[in-house]
């Protein structure tokens, strides 16, 4: 456990420090010297700004769009189906983690594709589905992570006693109102878990974009493109800091708004 | 007579199994009617199909004369009182019990009025900002009732309210219970396996036994003249006498069903019968003496032990036993 907590924690601090230093333009070679000149290009060069609110955009698209697919299942499987129906239906959503993440990847890739299954489904409606690009990406990355975000959400809910909707209900509110009132505030803490991994799983990705993403870079592709093709280790480990203050921020924020002490 | 509730020919089968097997039944306004049965007797889920949780199989559920068989339980009159409480554990005591006028859109300031009321009535003022998590097991059960009856229904129901209780506050709730009942005037409905509690606090009682009603009855009838063999080993101490101990000392054919306290050491009544101490008991302020006939039935008695008896009958020693013939009833 011990050693676990240094390997662990002693990285996130190495790259830390590490993202105060510089690389020699002329040697390639690691400059130990203690300054902000990384974050000063971060911040103040503009492509670097695009591409940060472009992940953010990406991020929450995907995390919403996530959290509005899950909550039905969840909910189909806790409270709808039997004992035995629910133990099959949770192998179905694991079964996809198991293949792998490429191959599933380039699935999409596929029906994305000019004269893809997606071009011949919409053709009869007369719509022109977008091509690679930032919609596929973020369609992809969705797909990729819902089952992270099903099962925190399942598990709450197979927590939460039958009586509790019944109580609800009896004492006048319609399914819509049980929805928004009892069963949303009381799985809340189970969606912002999943939420959680959603956000940081996105937010720490570079494939899909580049697989599915046509030319568009997310902030995962400076940290790549900073390690292989540049070298510039220090700068990468600056931009790979954003994603950790971006989720150390939203967690901060959940805990003010106080959802998370309501019980 | 108003009715309340009728019920007619109501059936409930859940795959296989016929939970509830053809009931009818009819509840007065202001009745405080107790459903007592055994675990699986089909009682909870009468009440159940009284609320709307679930849907009848066949049959028709009457509140207040109108057919609500197909009504779903947000458009019934009737508010439940949940044998875990089921209470919201995100609100507080206030917002829970607020919670059955807010989602039908009544003023905050008539709300509030309205909510203190009930916690007047159940006695948990001052408790309003708590969450259910930070209340005792008793305090849950107030809150509860409190969220049911600030509603008004015509009907509340009751399941199993005070099984999570310990002794003691049982005892005080049931009181409480049946002073609430009459101060607010409406029909409860509770159900209950716990014999005792079903005697204390009904009007009148319905005895369930496989998905059947077999008996309904005050709770006098119930234990003095039990319908059947299964009312009269279910209600209280069983006490029976087999046709072959019927014929022998009552000159009668047929089983009858004779209450413990009924029956006298000596004979001094009417009924005589002579057989082998089994068992001595010592209860407190009775000690209870198991008979054993020689026709093979067992007949419990109870000695009061007010001084006046003398020492307890000797296991295994012949004793002699007598009561009245007005107290025994046939059951079969």
């Amino acid at each position: 456990m011990f050693w676990l907590v240094v390997a662990y924690l002693g990285s996130l601090a190495t790259m830390f420090a590490s993202a105060f230093w510089t690389v020699d333009s002329f040697t390639g070679n690691i400059v130990r010297h203690f300054n902000f000149g990384n974050f000063q290009i971060l911040f103040t060069q503009s492509v670097y700004r695009v591409i940060a609110v472009r992940s953010l955009t990406v991020a929450v698209l995907v995390t919403l769009f996530d959290a509005l697919i899950a909550i039905p299942i969840a909910f189909f499987m806790a409270k709808v189906l039997s004992q035995r129906l629910r133990n099959f239906a949770i192998v179905i959503i694991i079964l996809p983690l198991w293949a792998s993440y490429l191959v599933k990847t380039y699935a999409w890739r596929t029906m994305f594709s000019d004269g893809g299954v997606l071009v011949w489904l919409l053709k009869p409606f007369h719509i022109n589905p977008p091509g690679y690009g930032l919609f596929a990406t973020t369609l992809t990355l969705a797909y990729l992570w819902l089952p992270y975000m099903i099962l925190p959400i399942y598990a709450g809910l197979e927590r939460l006693p039958d009586s509790l909707l019944e109580a609800s209900s009896d004492l006048g509110a319609s399914a819509g109102k049980t929805f928004r009132q009892v069963i949303i505030p009381i799985i809340y803490p189970s969606i912002i878990a999943g939420s959680l991994f959603t956000f940081s799983l996105t937010l720490g990705d570079y494939i899909v974009v580049k697989i599915v993403g046509g030319k568009s870079q997310l902030m995962a592709n400076v940290v790549y493109d900073n390690v292989g093709t540049a070298g510039n280790l220090p700068f990468a480990a600056a931009a790979a800091l954003f994603p950790i203050a971006t989720i150390l921020g939203y967690l901060y924020f959940v805990r003010r708004s106080g959802a998370l002490e309501n019980f | 007579m108003t009715i309340a509730i009728a019920l007619q020919e109501l059936r409930k089968n859940f795959g296989e199994v016929a939970a509830v097997a053809g009931v009818n039944l009819e509840i007065a306004d202001g009745e405080f009617f107790a459903m007592l049965g055994p675990s699986g007797s089909g009682k909870t889920t009468v009440l159940r199909l009284i609320a709307g949780f679930e849907i009848p199989t066949s049959g028709s559920i009457k509140i207040a004369g109108e057919d609500v068989s197909k009504t779903p339980p947000f458009n019934r009159d009737v508010n439940t009182v949940f044998q875990d409480y089921a209470l919201f554990p995100h609100m507080t005591v206030q917002k829970n019990v607020e919670y059955g006028l807010r989602v039908k859109g009544v003023a905050k300031a008539e709300r509030e009025v309205r909510a203190l009321r009930a916690l007047e009535r159940v006695k948990l003022v001052g408790y309003e900002n708590r969450k259910p998590s930070q209340l005792s097991g008793g305090q849950r059960q107030r809150v509860a009732l409190a969220r049911a009856i600030v509603n008004e229904p015509k009907v509340l129901l009751l399941d199993e309210p005070l099984g999570a209780l310990d002794l003691k506050l049982r005892h005080e709730m049931q009181k409480e219970l049946k002073e609430l009942q009459v101060q607010l005037g409406i029909t409860f409905i509770f159900v209950t396996h716990d014999q005792e509690e079903a005697l204390t606090m009904a009007d009148r009682i319905a005895v369930f036994n496989q998905g059947q009603i077999v008996q309904v009855g005050s709770p006098k009838e119930i234990y003095e003249q039990p319908a059947n063999e299964f009312v009269a080993g279910f209600v209280g101490i069983s006490n029976l006498l087999h046709p072959e101990s019927s014929r022998e000392i009552l000159g009668k054919a047929g089983t009858f069903s004779i209450r413990p306290e009924k029956i006298k050491l000596g004979h001094d009544l009417e009924r005589k019968a002579t057989g082998k101490v089994s068992q001595v008991q010592f209860l407190g302020s009775f000690t209870r003496i198991d008979v054993e006939l020689a026709m093979g039935d067992t007949l419990t008695l109870l000695q009061e032990n007010d001084g006046s008896s003398l020492a307890s009958p000797v296991v295994e020693s012949l004793i002699n036993i007598s009561w009245d013939s007005k107290y025994e009833f046939q059951v079969g």
